[in-house]
């Protein structure tokens, strides 16, 4: 109970921030927009809507690192964490509290990405819910390297690791807005060992419908979220019980 | 009846030495100012009696509980208004409160009647609707200590609560912590010596993290044979240093 309240509280100061709307969901769909304007224009593989939409609502998740990794960095540097440290919830509330606001806010985004997509020429089969389901590991990655950067960094340096940084990186080795065949050598090989193009790989293969071809990449998406999880757990724990919040 | 008595309460990083061997007693009603210039411990002791760091010497028992055996019984009778405001920014201050008051167990209707009290006592209803981030600093203290005290704590730690308010708010502030007197245990830790004089029953001067005298303001400025509180403090502090 005490976890929910927390929760509701954490999502109340997520969206009532207007940047995070307009990051969070206005510019992953400006870019689709943008990229589905150019390949009417010049038709390109790559930016066909079924290749696209994938690439774009993975992208969108990037953010939330982004605001994950804000709002407990902006708790520690205010000192509303110490004064919830004082208080009689738990490690575990504190986890569940920032983490479960998060994945219906990014499903949201990611059922708005689909429906943009919609009128963009996407077919709205169930394929679409299946993608949706694949999406949620991936929303528990970013989420992850959120808390992991929030109880680490300050919220400046937050903004810099998962505004600019992560969100780049996620981008350029995702495989969404270039073919990472075609550039290929060290920099393939180090996309291939990152999350970001098997998420993106495991939601075009449930929107294609080729079930089989979702867990390969899906598997990677798992792994690394899973990994991340427990760094970010064991981090926010030692700092619960360290004498610097 | 005793509702804090530590025992050789030591707090060591690295080389500092920040609370040396800190042995006090605190009657439960009262309000204890702990009073030092900065880096003299208070916050650091403050820290330590409310289970947010652990000492490296020594115990403090707060009502019957051990701040190291019993963390999460103390946690249950305590509150803390932290040096800064620390409110949630984007949420209102009737949804702080209710934030508060839900956390420390309180179900909805509860926390709902708890926090209409909190308002009206602490002079919150012109701003009840507003967000927190866009009250003033006074507003915001308030806001702080109704945070702290809508769980009906038995013991109430505020630190530094007016630092950096103006005359104005600072007035109105002391006369909400007078209001506590004698229901609830007040450790207050302040630089300022005529907000120690004013609100306290009893002060505790630190000095390098070392509790050097304890008494009322009268006592203190009799046992130092100085012409106020501010001179009696000035002695007590600089004769300390000179003896070490």
């Amino acid at each position: 109970m005490r976890s929910i309240i927390f929760a509701s509280r954490n999502q109340k100061e997520i969206i009532r921030d207007p940047i995070n709307i307009a990051f969070g969901i206005g510019f992953p769909l400006v870019v689709l927009l943008l990229l589905s304007a150019i390949q009417a224009n010049i038709p390109v593989g790559l930016f066909k809507i079924e290749r696209l939409a994938p690439g774009i609502a993975v992208f969108g998740l990037s953010f939330f690192s982004l605001f994950s990794g804000m709002l407990i960095a902006k708790d520690r540097s205010s000192s509303f964490l110490l004064r919830l440290f004082a208080s009689p919830l738990t490690s575990t509330d504190f986890i569940i509290g920032y983490i479960m606001p998060l994945f219906p806010m990014a499903a949201l985004q990611s059922g708005f990405c689909f429906l943009v997509s919609f009128f963009l020429g996407l077919q709205a089969n169930v394929n679409v819910l299946l993608a949706l389901l694949v999406l949620l590991p991936c929303s528990l990655l970013y989420i992850a390297i959120g808390l992991l950067t929030g109880s680490i960094f300050t919220d400046r340096q937050v903004g810099g690791i998962s505004g600019a940084l992560l969100t780049n990186l996620s981008a350029w080795l995702s495989g969404t807005w270039f073919d990472l065949n075609l550039v290929g050598g060290t920099f393939e090989k180090i996309a291939d060992m990152l999350p970001f193009v098997h998420a993106v790989d495991a939601v075009r293969a449930a929107i294609a419908g080729e079930v089989e071809s979702i867990f390969p990449d899906l598997w990677w998406v798992i792994a690394y979220a899973l990994v991340l999880l427990v760094a970010a757990v064991l981090v926010f724990k030692k700092k619960m019980n360290s004498d610097q919040v | 009846m005793i509702a804090i008595q530590t025992k050789a309460l030591t707090k060591r990083y690295k080389d500092i030495l920040a609370v040396d061997r800190l042995d006090l007693s605190i009657e439960q009603g009262t309000l204890f100012a702990l009073l030092g210039v900065n880096g003299a411990g208070k916050t650091t002791t403050i820290k330590m009696l409310s289970c947010l760091i652990r000492p490296t010497g020594g115990d403090a028992v707060l009502l019957g509980d051990s701040i190291i055996t019993e963390p999460e019984a103390v946690k249950e009778k305590i509150n803390v208004s932290p040096q800064e405001t620390a409110v949630a920014e984007n949420l209102s201050v009737r949804e702080n409160l209710e934030l508060i008051a839900g956390i420390y167990g309180s179900d909805k209707k509860e926390s709902r009647s708890k926090t209409a009290e909190m308002i009206s006592a602490l002079g919150l209803s012109d701003v009840a609707k507003q967000k927190a981030k866009t009250l003033s600093g006074g507003m915001q203290r308030r806001l702080s200590i109704a945070m702290a005290l809508i769980s009906n704590p038995q013991i109430l730690f505020l630190d530094e609560p007016t630092l950096g308010l103006d005359v104005f708010a600072r007035r109105e502030l002391w006369s909400i912590i007078k209001k506590l007197k004698g229901k609830v245990t007040v450790i207050l830790t302040t630089h300022y010596m005529e907000e120690a004089e004013a609100l306290s029953n009893n002060i505790g001067i630190m000095v390098k993290g070392k509790l050097i005298a304890v008494g009322t303001a009268s006592e203190l400025i009799a046992k130092t044979k100085a012409q106020n509180f501010e001179e009696a403090f000035i002695a007590l502090a600089k004769g300390s240093e000179v003896s070490r």
